[in-house]
């Protein structure tokens, strides 16, 4: 099956800076992809490169096998919620609705305006006036409800109370449940993705460290350390070890 | 994506639109009323060209001063209206979306970057363009009466020709291409500086620097200027400066050419070489009237170089073309660096 992310040598500069560097990956199709990594690690860009919002600076990245953000095709199967979770804040819940609409041939309406009930939103609402939790995951809908085969989500939850952060991960998994869809959700914190992801890319100071499934990686872990270790433990120690590794941040 | 264009832009077409409908009414009523003194004046029917002036000057004795106003207001609404479509339409149409960080949104949607650009561009620009459109079809038909009137010279020397700086940029279709053009501009500004008062100021810049340096450097070279050769009339003689033993003169241009645009007279002597008038202490004194005469028999000539007033039609077509083809290759432009170059 094509891997839904792959990666050889990818990086990408910000003038003198790496974002990015020597990124090589490749995730299989079906899973939920946690991505952790410290502030300003990369992740971002990763997740910008994947969707084509950023045109890497070396290497090559292709996302479901075709070129990320490559026309219309490949735009209809993914969908991406970015950081702070952005919306129009003059168009009203509804019209968010209606442009995802017109603007996805393969828009399920249904989906969408099932999700809206469920959450309580005011379809006559301006996205402005929402709050972060509920701005989130009307974002959310949007992406959803074009039916991606991949869903790529930018620390979505970043900004929320607990209560909102808990509320929006179980309508993530909800959607998630017995769909063929995969999902990339970065976050810095191990928490938010352990219940839902299978999956671990961990990325520190803009290099990949580690990348597995959950399972796996758990299972490595705990041979060299206590049976009792969890995801939390497992990320901390890749962290440790890649920082010193690489010792002082890299310019 | 033509509805998300229309839905992010639907407050301000509505706004424009109101606003004129609004004009439309006003300039209705107070245009008829000047519409029907200039048909009474018999203006249009008046020769030899010299009695011309007595009817205008009755004519526009008769304006009310809201007539004389709604003029200069039309004037500067036409001057002003391209760079203000430029930096309130142009400039923010993609700033706006970079700074609510809506793009990843918008971009994500299953219509390409590209087709995102061109509706933006095309239905925003059609609108602003559409604006410009009706605003200089309802003023310069309001003002056709006045503008034909001022054309054949009034006793005040201002001398607002059809193919003036001021008229040529106010009338007819010209505003149209400036309007797409400052558009065009403003979006490109936008897209390059990424950031909307910035993009609008520089939108302002660049757009009044093109206004005000085409009529002066470039406009005349559209079509090649026609130079003639006149007999100097002393009594267009409208300054005289004594330099050292040289005196320099100044006179109006002494051809009846209604309406066009002199770009430049040169005094000449007889042989056709630069006049060297020595000082004559007649002309140091009060007595003008005699250092008229006096001129008058040195048999001077002037070389006036212009645009006949015929032309104004293919200078009217040939610039807005060129103001469009602009437009359309900045609005090129943009969508190919939005394509490029991403968020």
């Amino acid at each position: 099956m094509t891997p839904v992310l792959h990666t050889q040598g990818l990086g990408k500069r910000y003038g003198q800076r790496w974002a990015l560097t020597d990124c090589t990956l490749s995730v299989p199709a079906g899973h939920a992809v946690g991505l952790v990594g410290p502030n300003g690690a990369g992740k971002t860009t990763l997740l910008n490169l994947a969707v084509g919002m950023l045109a890497p600076t070396s290497g090559t990245i292709e996302v479901l096998g075709g070129r990320p953000g490559g026309g219309r095709a490949q735009l209809a199967r993914v969908g991406f919620v970015a950081q702070d979770t952005p919306t129009y804040a003059a168009l009203s819940v509804a019209d968010h609705l209606r442009l995802g609409a017109r603007m996805n041939p393969g828009w399920d309406a249904a989906l969408a305006r099932g999700r809206i009930e469920r959450l309580g939103l005011d379809p006559r609402q301006r996205a402005g006036k929402l709050s972060g939790g509920q701005r989130a995951q009307l974002a959310l809908t949007l992406a959803v409800a074009k039916r991606p085969e991949l869903l790529i989500l930018d620390e979505p939850i970043a900004s929320l109370d607990p209560l909102a952060r808990r509320e929006f991960l179980e309508s993530l998994a909800e959607f998630i449940s017995g769909r063929q869809v995969s999902v990339v959700l970065s976050s810095h914190l191990v928490s938010d993705l352990e219940r839902i992801c299978d999956y671990l890319i961990v990325i520190v100071a803009s290099r990949v460290y580690l990348a597995g499934e959950v399972g796996d990686l758990l299972a490595a872990h705990r041979k060299l350390t206590s049976s009792q270790s969890t995801l939390e433990d497992l990320v901390l120690a890749a962290m440790g070890q890649a920082a010193d590794t690489i010792g002082e941040p890299r310019r | 994506m033509m509805w998300l264009t229309w839905r992010q832009s639907r407050a301000q077409t509505i706004a424009a639109a109101a606003a004129l409908a609004g004009l439309a009414i006003v300039l209705a009523v107070t245009g008829s009323s000047v519409a029907h003194l200039y048909d009474a004046s018999g203006i249009a029917g008046c020769h030899p060209f010299a009695s011309c002036r007595t009817l205008v000057d009755g004519f526009t004795s008769k304006l009310t001063s809201t007539d004389g106003f709604l003029y200069g207001i039309g004037i500067a609404v036409l001057l002003l209206a391209p760079a203000l479509i430029g930096v309130f339409w142009g400039a923010p149409l993609v700033t706006r979306e970079i700074e609510a960080r809506t793009l990843p949104l918008a971009w994500n949607q299953t219509v390409t970057r590209t087709r995102w650009m061109a509706v933006k561009l095309g239905l925003v620009g059609l609108a602003a363009t559409a604006t410009a459109g009706l605003l200089t079809f309802m003023l310069t038909w309001w003002s056709s009466p006045i503008d034909t009137a001022l054309s054949m010279g009034t006793t005040s020397r201002i001398n607002l020709t059809r193919l003036g700086p001021v008229l040529f940029d106010s009338r007819d279709i010209t505003p149209v291409g400036y309007a797409a053009f400052a558009f065009a501009l403003g979006v490109t500004a936008g897209v390059l500086i990424r950031s909307t008062v910035p993009a609008m100021a520089a939108t302002l810049a660049g757009f009044a620097a093109v206004q005000v340096a085409w009529p002066i450097w470039i406009r005349q070279h559209l079509i090649a200027p026609v130079h003639t050769v006149v007999a100097l009339n002393p009594a267009s003689v409208f300054q005289i400066k004594s330099n050292n033993d040289n005196m320099i003169i100044s006179a109006m241009p002494n051809f009846e050419q209604r309406g066009a645009w002199v770009l430049s007279s040169q005094i000449v002597d007889r042989s056709g070489h630069a006049a060297h008038v020595m000082t004559n202490p007649v002309c140091l004194g009060n007595n003008f009237a005699a250092c008229q005469a006096w001129i008058g028999r040195l048999h001077l000539r002037q070389i006036v170089s212009y645009e006949p007033a015929s032309r104004f039609w293919d200078f009217q077509w040939a610039e807005t073309a060129i103001f469009v083809a602009l437009a359309v290759a900045l609005a090129a432009f943009c969508t190919w660096w939005i394509r490029r170059r991403v968020a």
